[in-house]
């Protein structure tokens, strides 16, 4: 269909569509209103499930539902909201089952505003609902590649019985871009999903449990082993990660999403002054791309982490460079995008910014 | 060409966000690379509104930017805030039906568009936004017209297609205000 | 020689877990006998709830989710949608339903979701050890309402089965009792019609029923059966509180 320019929520939703979606269920809030707006068009259009729901409380337990069911569910909300929706993330990791969550994060903490940010970098990585537990972050950095992200996100989620997130914010949401749908994504070898709880007519001979609850330690602790197992594969083969201009910086930064893009200006007027600047841009959050860090030549004098939030990638930045480089951070938040030229700044004031 | 950044504000109904759309699209059907994006608060309606378009041949990257090649403001509210926000050489255009006070800037060419005016004059005061992307065209050459009207027909649609006539002439009134004013910008 | 009663094949040979006395086991052979009878063994999707009802779904032979505290009619809702054909019903008590899951419930019957819940209500919270819910009756003891439930400050028994009969996508509403044979038998019609009128595609059906809770009440069985009987009819009556007779309403 050749290039169109198009809005990154639209194409979020047109994306979900090509990966296979077949059913949707969400609650309004800003800056991610035209992902569920498009899909109630598009979805009900071609056949498929599209509920607005009473909250993302429901919301996301109607994910649970349908993807124990065996589909290809999908939710979309922004910041509070996926606070909101952390209980049903964590019995649907506990009970693994396949979904793809659009986060589209905001100014917090509380209400805060809906200006873009990445104040939830804690929230995706970490797993905002109790107990051990894991999602497959992506942290795309343009409308494109999102879309990318979008398409495939099914796919892994099913590979791996387990629920994908992708995270952007407000402004990937919101701006426009021209972008290309048919670009080809990976395509994964998927089994049945002969545990799906469709009725024991699809899978006779044995009845189907969607489930979390393992009473006893040792039951639970046999269920967790295994989901660390996974775990442990998806960090096996699942790191995603650009390098940029990283044969011979004199800093190296760690920035993603939008911020990366912001960089990426900065990088080439840093340039202009003499100074070489390397990006690693984790396009997984979770699993990190922890092995990177290795790769910065010991020549490099230091790593700037930026993000759009007080500094929680910082953590993982600092876990990945084991000490090898002093560490600066630059952030802005709270719904503030920081322009290249502060990050130029912050480079040449790389002292200034240092953390311990 | 270089990365052209362009800064659209205005009052919400001046159609500050169709002027930005316009020019993301048309560099789309130019197979150039675009991106637009607008600030988006609570309010539908009033307040003020503004939008950031990027142009370019090659791949942009960073979408926020600190100061605009072109500037194009429809209100004093507007003007106040991005006045300084400018590179040197740069292009300001503003709406002289409503800014009347002398509008000075050292680092841009300062063009002012009696936009409401020459719109009213077309018997449609809703196109003053097009009066304006008229000028600018003529000034800045980015997009031929041939192009814009393209975009425009796309943009309005099978529902507003009754609208494309006047919004052309809008367009026309905007490059011959230019024109009979004998300014350039190179 | 001639079988005049067996086990129902809509419940697992797992022994249930309740309490002696305790009215779930037979809200739970209703179910069974009813799914058995409807032939919907073998496309029913069951929710099973956090309370005491927690493992349901290791009783009822045929697929089974388990779903967070309150969120059944949600998930339901999810499974619904996605395959429309299937039976699906939940099953909650009164802390998960009629307390942190109520807005679930009132907006699954508000889009007509064309499912069934069964709906038991026994004053308490049993499986946490007697607290305080939003079905106690006025003056009743628990463990957090110990001088007995005082209205001015814990509020009013809450009418889920007449609620629920005010909204326009509820298709069949009943309350009913297990509190002797007679009743029991009431019941199950109640319930079979309920899923009958899913199988019509009517939309959301709900089954109250009011069972006992022997242990937390501090009672022996039979006279806990007994005070379901005096007390609990008396506040929730039992009947038919909405039945919309044809897919039209």
């Amino acid at each position: 269909m050749g290039k169109i320019l198009m809005k990154g929520n639209e194409a979020i939703a047109l994306a979900a569509i090509k990966g296979g979606v077949d059913a949707f269920y969400g609650y309004p809030i800003t800056p991610q209103n035209e992902v569920p707006e498009y899909l109630s068009k598009h979805m009900i259009e071609n056949g498929k499930v599209f509920v607005q729901a009473e909250s993302e409380v429901a919301s996301i337990n109607m994910v649970y539902g349908a993807a124990g069911a065996g589909v290809r569910v999908m939710t979309s909300s922004s910041s509070p909201g996926i606070a909101l929706m952390q209980e049903g993330i964590s019995y649907i990791a506990g009970a693994e089952l396949p979904c793809v969550i659009v986060s589209v994060m905001r100014g917090g903490p509380g209400l805060g505003n809906i200006q873009p940010a990445q104040g939830d970098y804690y929230q995706a990585t970490r797993g905002g609902g109790n107990g051990d537990y894991n999602l497959i972050v992506y942290a795309p950095e343009s409308i494109q590649e999102t879309i990318d992200v979008m398409k495939s996100a099914f796919d892994t989620a099913d590979y791996y019985r387990n629920p994908v997130m992708v995270l952007v914010d407000g402004l990937i949401g919101q701006m426009m871009e021209a972008v290309d749908f048919d670009r080809p994504v990976e395509k994964r070898d998927l089994s049945l999903k002969d545990w799906a709880t469709n009725g024991k007519k699809n899978h006779p001979g044995k009845r189907n449990i969607a489930n979390s609850l393992h009473l006893g330690a040792e039951i639970l602790e046999d269920h967790n082993k295994n989901l660390k197992k996974k775990y442990d594969r998806i960090k096996e083969n699942e790191v995603k990660y650009e390098m940029i201009n990283m044969d011979n910086p004199d800093y190296t930064i760690v920035a993603y999403g939008t911020m990366a893009r912001v960089c990426r200006s900065a990088i080439k007027q840093l340039k202009k002054k003499g100074i070489e600047v390397g990006m690693i841009r984790p396009i997984a959050l979770w699993p990190y791309p922890k092995k990177a860090f290795d790769e910065i030549p010991s020549t490099c004098k230091g790593i700037m982490c930026v993000e759009m939030s007080m500094g929680q990638m910082l953590d993982d930045v600092q876990i990945s460079n084991r000490g090898r480089f002093d560490v600066a951070f630059y952030g802005r938040y709270a719904g503030v995008v920081p322009e290249p030229e502060e990050i130029v700044d912050a480079i040449e004031n790389f002292e200034e910014w240092r953390v311990e | 060409m270089a990365e052209k950044t362009i800064k659209v504000a205005g009052f919400g109904g001046q159609g500050v966000m169709m002027f930005g759309k316009l020019l993301a699209y048309a560099a789309t059907k130019e197979d150039r690379y675009s991106l637009w994006f607008p600030s988006y608060g609570p309010e539908t309606r009033g307040g003020t509104a503004n939008c950031a378009v990027i142009v370019s041949d090659e791949v942009i990257n960073s979408p926020v930017f600190r100061n605009a090649s072109h500037t194009v403001v429809f209100n004093l509210p507007s003007l106040e805030k991005f006045n300084d926000r400018v590179e040197d050489d740069s292009l300001l255009l503003y709406n002289a039906s409503l800014i009347e006070k002398e509008v000075k800037n050292d680092k841009a060419l300062v063009v002012g568009v009696p936009c409401n005016k020459i719109a009213n004059d077309l018997g449609n005061p809703k196109v003053l936004n097009m009066v304006m992307l008229g000028a600018y065209l003529a000034l800045t050459k980015l997009f031929s017209a041939d192009v814009i009207e393209t975009v425009l027909k796309e943009y309005l649609g099978d529902s507003k297609a009754g609208m494309l006539d006047v919004n052309k002439q809008a367009i026309k009134a905007g490059m011959d205000f230019i024109e009979d004013a004998g300014i350039s910008y190179a | 020689m001639k079988v005049k009663y067996k086990k129902t094949k809509g419940l697992t040979d797992k022994p249930l877990s309740y309490c002696p006395g305790c009215t779930h086991g037979i809200a739970h052979k209703l179910v069974g006998e009813t799914l058995e009878e409807l032939d919907m063994l073998d496309d029913a999707i069951g929710i099973a709830s956090v309370g005491c009802s927690v493992f349901a779904y290791q009783f009822f032979n045929c697929d089974m989710q388990q779903a967070p505290h309150g969120r059944a009619c949600a998930e339901a809702t999810g499974i619904k949608r996605v395959l429309p054909d299937n039976t699906v019903f939940t099953y909650q008590g009164d802390g998960d339903l009629a307390s942190i899951g109520i807005a679930e419930t009132i907006h699954a019957a508000n889009r007509g979701e064309n499912i069934t819940v069964i709906f038991i209500n026994n004053a308490i919270y049993g499986m946490t050890g007697g607290q305080m819910a939003p079905t106690t009756l006025i003056g009743q003891k628990t463990t957090t309402s110990q001088s007995g439930r005082d209205a001015k400050s814990q509020g009013y028994p809450i009418h889920i089965s007449e609620m629920l009969s005010t909204i326009e996508g509820s298709a069949y509403i009943e309350r009913v009792s297990l509190h002797d044979p007679k009743h029991v038998i009431k019941a199950k019609k109640a319930i079979k019609k309920a899923f009958t009128y899913q199988k019509e595609k009517r939309g959301f059906t709900l089954i109250e029923v009011l069972s006992s809770c022997p242990v937390n009440w501090g009672m022996k069985p039979i006279d806990a059966l007994k005070w379901v009987e005096e007390n609990m009819v008396e506040q929730y009556p039992l009947g038919v509180y909405k039945d919309k007779e044809a897919n039209n309403g």
